[in-house]
């Protein structure tokens, strides 16, 4: 079991709980990333935060703090 | 133009609505043209569009809805779409019909958004967007099928070349006369039954006038603002909104979660079998561009060449666009001088108040039109995300997000274009915290008073290498105490909601002129009709209060102390004086230099300097450069010509001026504990320079400041800022006087 900031680049991995009760993710879930569902993490800001994930045909930015409650397996 | 949109008939509305980066505003343009009104909706800070659209038989209006992702209020922009989608915004009627701009490189997520308004039961036109990247990337959408599944006209677009206008105008006029309602969501029971409950929960007085969509938004989100906005009692809605939920928890499902469980699964349904994503999915472009433009060397590099070619571009480049404003400016107080010579209140008036007001305002014209030509530049492109991206870190812990790096930035040439550069980001508290931190930014009106005392004081003083390191440490002082500022005002000041930090890497796109243009026209209107008329006001204001009282007693006094001066000097008779200093046109000048000097010590400005000196007394100012600094507040940049005013040099000198060096040198204290000595020290200058840094001291921030904010947030800036320099300088000369 780990997170989705433990990804390392180029890496996919499938959701495996994300906590709804978050305004960022319910957010995320709201733009189609659900349980189940293959993300990537496409990109590392040079400061080692944000990251930039990939879900069905899209890129999105997030904090690694916030990509930290996403388990993904 | 506006006119055109005031027809005595009422038109119908149609509603624009769409999720970020699908071309919504480009499909909008092209749609209403120039027929366009820009406002704010009531009592908040998004901006309201409405346009004027022809459709075959006649006019509609058509409102242009903050792009979108979802109906979830979390931001402004979201309770804007809610409100006015369902008719509760003060002067805005629900819309009549809907056009939903989906981006059909994007399919699903797109028509989440357009599923969750469907609930409404006003008829939607579903325009497929960006239809030619959807070719490109061999995507295949059956159209019929998705048009017949969501019983809603279906409309593929490149807003890019305009294809597919003509067939979207027409799709909406039949729309408005044959009202076809889309496919809706079927709820599974639990959602059902929580809905009815909450439904039964809430007071009769006030569900009526809630639309179903409504109760969905109060049962889904997680703090309706809904509920504020109907009254209900706060503790009570959450409690009837947690007990309603229960039949929600009792399926196994999450309330949080829930819509977006369900909508995705209807929206799985139908977009079964309606598009074929291509046999071999191809590279996305933007992810080997991004390769290189987010890399942790060369991203970098790529960012800080792009940002000093912004920079450089609203510092320098709009310098010879701005002198040629001052051009025309001079030229028409020339001409414009001699005509109203008879009159000299009036020519005073219409020169130095209202000329040099227009003069005020239209002078930044040329950076505002630069700077938003980079932005939308930025934006079309797609790389404005990239470089919120890459800056995220460096201001994610002080509150803010990558995307205040831009108007900061700009803020350092001029925070005018700078505050109004903030409409790109989207954060409400982290928008406003950027507006109130843009002025401390160095901006080039600054310059010249550092150079000017950098110059005479510290220079001779401590030899250029030091002259040049207080000019470089000058331009950090505004940026330390704005860093420690954000903090603050994140924290403490501005209670806004916090928004998740979700940015969306759109594809990188080749910009389109039309939109660029229209940006800057767009911005450069909106200044000059906002902030336009506040800054002549405030120039004609301090204009009088500089002009009268204006006795003509006082020139006759003047001019007689100086022929007696000049008389005594040269051992000459009166008369022998006065007809020398006529025939000198140096002694003329040097005359009414002095005239101007004795006019502004007892005008009302001075006469205020003088009873508020005290004030600053403790940072070392008398009551000449405390006069300076009040006539400074409508633009900093007046103040070394102002100084030449005051110290009888005439208005024309500039900060290079050797005989305004001297002059400075040659001031002395009248009386007091230090009567004979200097009045400029080093102490003083470095007080002086500290207090133009972090002092309010342009009319024009402020009413930019207002227009984009509000006036309360207007006189915020003004009062901390001004309070900030007074502590600033008081610190500096203080601190200063007990080393020297």
């Amino acid at each position: 079991m780990s997170n989705l900031s433990e990804l390392a680049i180029g890496a996919t991995a499938r959701v495996k709980s994300i906590p709804a009760e978050n305004a960022v993710n319910q957010r995320l879930m709201n733009l189609g990333l659900l349980p189940g569902m293959a993300v990537k993490v496409v990109q590392v800001a040079p400061l080692g935060d944000p990251i930039a994930i990939e879900f069905s045909c899209q890129q999105i930015s997030i904090r690694r703090a916030e990509a930290a409650v996403i388990e993904v397996e | 133009m506006s006119k055109a949109a005031e027809t005595p008939r009422r038109l119908a509305r149609v509603a624009m609505l769409g999720n970020p980066n699908t071309g919504k505003t480009s499909l909008f343009n092209s749609l209403t043209g120039l027929r366009q009104r820009v406002g704010n909706y009531p009592g908040i800070t998004v901006e309201k569009k409405t346009g004027v659209m022809q459709l075959g038989h006649g006019e509609v209006e058509l409102i242009d809805l903050p792009g979108t992702y979802s109906l979830a209020a979390a931001s402004p922009d979201e309770r804007v779409v809610v409100d006015v989608l369902s008719g509760h915004v003060d002067g805005t009627e629900s819309p009549e019909a809907i056009v939903c701009v989906v981006d059909a490189t994007n399919l699903k997520r797109n028509l989440f958004l357009a599923s969750q308004v469907a609930e409404l039961g006003i008829p939607i036109v579903i325009a497929l967007n960006l239809w030619d990247a959807a070719m490109k990337q061999g995507l295949k959408i059956d159209i019929e099928k998705l048009s017949e599944r969501l019983s809603a006209p279906v409309i593929t677009t490149v807003g890019r070349t305009g294809q597919g206008l003509p067939e979207l105008r027409a799709a909406i006029a039949a729309a408005l006369s044959e009202k076809p309602e889309m496919t809706r969501i079927e709820w599974p029971e639990s959602a059902q039954q929580a809905e009815k409950e909450l439904r039964e929960a809430i007071p009769a007085e006030i569900r009526s006038q809630l639309k179903e969509l409504e109760i969905r938004r109060l049962l889904f989100d997680a703090d309706s603002p809904i509920i504020d906005r109907i009254g209900w009692n706060r503790d009570e809605a959450h409690k009837a909104i947690e007990a309603a939920r229960k039949p929600l928890w009792d399926a196994g499902v999450n309330p949080h979660a829930a819509e977006a469980l369900f909508q995705y699964k209807h929206l799985g349904q139908i977009l079964e079998g309606v598009v074929a994503a291509p046999d071999e999915s191809l590279p996305r472009g933007s992810e080997s561009i991004d390769n290189l433009l987010l890399h942790r060397f060369w991203g970098v590099i790529v960012f800080v060449g792009m940002m000093f070619i912004v920079f450089q571009a609203v510092y320098a480049g709009a310098g010879p666009f701005m002198d040629f404003v001052e051009w025309v400016k001079v030229g028409a107080q020339s001409v414009v001088g001699p005509w109203l010579a008879d009159m000299p209140m009036l020519q005073s008036l219409v020169n130095d108040g209202v000329i040099e007001g227009v003069g005020a305002f239209v002078i930044f014209l040329p950076q505002i039109l630069i700077l938003f030509l980079f932005i939308a530049l930025l934006e079309d492109t797609g790389y404005m995300a990239r470089a919120a991206f890459l800056m995220d870190k460096v201001f994610h812990w002080c509150g803010l997000n990558g995307k205040s790096f831009v108007p900061l930035l700009s803020s350092y040439a001029c925070a005018v274009p700078g505050i109004m550069a903030t409409r790109t980001i989207e954060d409400p508290k982290a928008r406003l915290t950027t507006i109130l931190l843009a002025p401390l930014m160095s901006c080039s009106a600054r310059l010249p008073v550092y150079v000017l005392l950098i110059g005479a004081f510290v220079e001779p003083a401590l030899g250029t290498f030091w002259a040049g390191v207080t000019l470089f440490a000058m331009h950090f002082v505004g940026l330390g105490v704005a860093i420690v500022l954000a903090f603050v005002f994140t924290r403490f000041l501005i209670k806004t909601k916090p928004q998740p930090f979700v940015l969306e890497m759109p594809s990188y796109r080749a910009p389109r002129m039309r939109n660029v243009l229209f940006r800057m026209y767009e911005a450069g209107r909106e200044f000059v009709e906002r902030a336009g008329t506040v800054i002549l006001a405030i120039t004609v204001i301090v204009w009088a209060l500089l002009y009268f009282p204006r006795p003509e007693s006082l020139a006759v006094d003047e001019t007689q102390a100086f022929v007696v001066q000049h008389a005594q000097a040269g051992n000459l008779s009166e008369e022998d004086a006065q007809a020398a200093i006529e025939a000198s046109e140096e002694l003329s000048a040097q005359l009414q230099a002095q005239i101007d000097g004795a006019y502004v010590d007892q005008s009302l400005l001075g006469r205020m300097g003088k009873a508020i000196q005290p004030i600053f007394a403790p940072a070392g100012f008398d009551w000449k450069i405390t006069v300076g600094v009040l006539a400074s507040f409508p633009a900093r940049e007046v103040i070394v010509s102002t100084l030449g005013i005051i110290y009888s040099l005439g208005g024309d000198v500039d900060e290079e001026s050797g005989d305004l060096k001297e002059a400075l040198h040659n001031e002395t204290w009248d009386d007091g504990p230090r009567a004979g000595q200097p009045i400029f020290n080093l102490p003083v200058v470095f007080s002086i320079m500290v207090f133009f840094a972090l002092c309010s001291q342009c009319g024009s921030t402020l009413a930019v400041t207002a227009k984009e904010s509000s006036w309360k947030w207007a006189a915020f800036t003004f009062f901390y800022m001004t309070a900030l320099a007074w502590l600033g300088a008081v610190a500096v000369y203080q601190i200063g006087i007990r080393l020297m």
